[in-house]
């Protein structure tokens, strides 16, 4: 925050960086190849509602445009949750595990809000991942910052998580995505709707 | 295509809090020439009352500070919490710094029925978030919740610790620099022979401080409930739900109502850190020129705009 900023006492609301999603496919690939880990086509974007009738067209206006993709059997039709924390959750369903359409998919849904001028309502997006012995692992994307960090849930009911595989995984992928650097910065995404 | 935003600054806020900083650096400008002129009159060395007064008031605030944290977390007795003890809590403050792009303070909890919270600290690395085991046991919903702690977050990013501590400053140094001038006037004045003078000057010098003491501390109130509102706008537009935030405020000040009062007389010397004032001299609902928070109505009225404002729509789709 800058200067004038503390001193009127106004926060900026943080626009999302939307354009390092399209580094995903070319990471799935290589995440593939190093790891076993692969893609299982569902992808999701999360954002905090806003309440009023504006915000609840502007969502039904996204789903719909969704469908469409859905329609020409590509995917699955939109599936709209709300988590126990409030925030919304679009999952898209792709049938195969080319990353390509579910990305432009997800690009869409940002690219929907930010036009209509809820871009700080972002929270992340998730893109689920498994590998032969059923291992879950997510990529999760912060927009705010836009990085990347990785999730691998053990047990949702005692709150586990793998850090050996995050941090594995995060070797793996430094040099094709934006790592978020901070590790105060991961956090767990338990209940993800997808994963 | 630009996108009008609807996140658009509250311009006349802005132009008010601006309005009660200035003038309390020009009181305390003015008082301290005032001084020098004095003190020039008296020959005794200005420079030198002025710079021990900067000294032991730009000290003391500084340790306030510095410390505040640590000062705030044991008047309430509160206890850090971690992730695995309060997962929930965590969570949604975890959501709330991502959504915000900020560092996640570290959260505390107070043993007190009270429903309140409060957030402290010297920078972003070194706050507390501090929520009132009244506030978690279920009165309010997570919605509410979420919005008290938005608000909460807000004072961080704004840095108001750090504000307040600094307009503070400025009247603590004026009322050092009356009681040094006040002094130096006891030992040295006599002996540089002008007995007359020094009687007329020290009603003067203590009459003055009164005054600019009593101008400094209604600006100091007036600037917090600026501070205030702004942290309520950044609130209610970070979790997008004015109305939550709203109905949060309603409940918490309800329940100090019904709450009896030798609970609230311990919280009052916290109050300028509270989400809302634990002791309301007046009456339900009335600001007066002394508090540190503005009314439950004006609140509730500046909350109302931002909802306005977040349901309009786009102008492409008029």
């Amino acid at each position: 925050m800058g200067f004038l900023d503390v001193l009127f006492g106004r926060t900026k609301p943080v626009q999302p960086k939307l354009d390092d999603l399209f580094a995903l496919p070319s990471a799935a690939i290589q995440l593939q190849a190093a790891s076993g880990f692969t893609p299982t086509g569902s992808g999701s974007v999360c954002f905090r509602a806003v309440e009023g009738k504006t915000f609840t067209d502007i969502q039904k206006d996204v789903t719909d445009l969704l469908d469409m993709d859905a329609e020409k059997g590509t995917s699955l039709p939109v599936e709209v949750t709300r988590d126990s924390y409030g925030f919304t959750w679009i999952v898209s369903n792709h049938m195969s595990d080319e990353m390509d359409g579910l990305v432009t998919d997800l690009h869409a849904v940002n690219s929907a809000l930010v036009d209509n001028g809820f871009g700080p309502q972002l929270l992340c997006t998730l893109v689920a991942f498994r590998d032969e012995s059923n291992r879950r692992l997510a990529l999760v994307y912060l927009y705010k910052r836009g990085t990347f960090y990785p999730f691998a849930p053990l047990n949702e009911r005692q709150q586990t998580r793998d850090n050996t595989i995050e941090l594995q995984v995060k070797g793996l992928l430094s040099d094709d995505l934006k790592i978020e650097p901070d590790l105060a910065r991961w956090f767990p995404v338990w209940g993800a709707p997808g994963l | 295509m630009a996108t009008r935003t609807r996140y658009a600054p509250d311009r006349g806020l802005t132009v008010r809090m601006t309005a009660t900083m200035f003038l309390l650096g020009l009181v305390f400008v003015a008082f301290v020439a005032l001084i020098i002129g004095v003190m020039a009159a008296a020959h005794v060395s200005a420079a030198a009352i002025v710079l021990i007064a900067l000294i032991f008031g730009g000290g003391s605030a500084y340790i306030s500070l510095f410390y505040s944290d640590k000062i705030a977390l044991a008047a309430a007795g509160a206890r850090e919490v971690t992730p695995q003890q309060a997962p929930e809590l965590h969570a949604i403050v975890d959501r709330l710094c991502a959504l915000a792009d900020m560092d996640k303070p570290r959260v505390a909890i107070a043993p007190t029925r009270m429903m309140n919270a409060f957030a402290t600290g010297r920078n972003s690395k070194n706050s507390v978030l501090c929520v009132t085991e009244g506030i978690m046991d279920g009165r309010l919903t997570n919605e509410e919740l979420e919005g008290v702690l938005a608000h909460e977050l807000s004072h961080v990013a704004h840095k108001d610790v750090q504000v307040m501590t600094v307009a503070s400053l400025l009247a603590i140094v004026a009322g050092l620099l009356v009681r040094f001038a006040f002094y130096s006037e006891i030992f040295g004045g006599g002996r540089r022979g002008g007995n007359n003078q020094a009687a007329l000057l020290i009603p003067i010098i203590m009459l003055v401080s009164v005054v600019v003491y009593a101008i400094s501390f209604l600006l100091i109130r007036l600037l917090s409930r600026y501070r205030e509102l702004a942290a309520d706008r950044s609130g209610a537009l970070l979790t997008g739900q004015p109305s939550a935030l709203a109905s949060a405020l309603v409940k918490v000040s309800n329940s100090m109502q019904r709450i009896p009062t030798q609970d609230l007389r311990k919280s009052e010397p916290l109050n300028a850190f509270f989400f809302a004032p634990a002791l309301r001299p007046n009456g339900q609902g009335l600001s007066n020129i002394f508090s540190t928070h503005p009314s439950l109505e004006k609140r509730l009225a500046e909350l109302a705009k931002i909802q306005r404002q977040l349901g309009e729509v786009a102008p492409d789709k008029r």
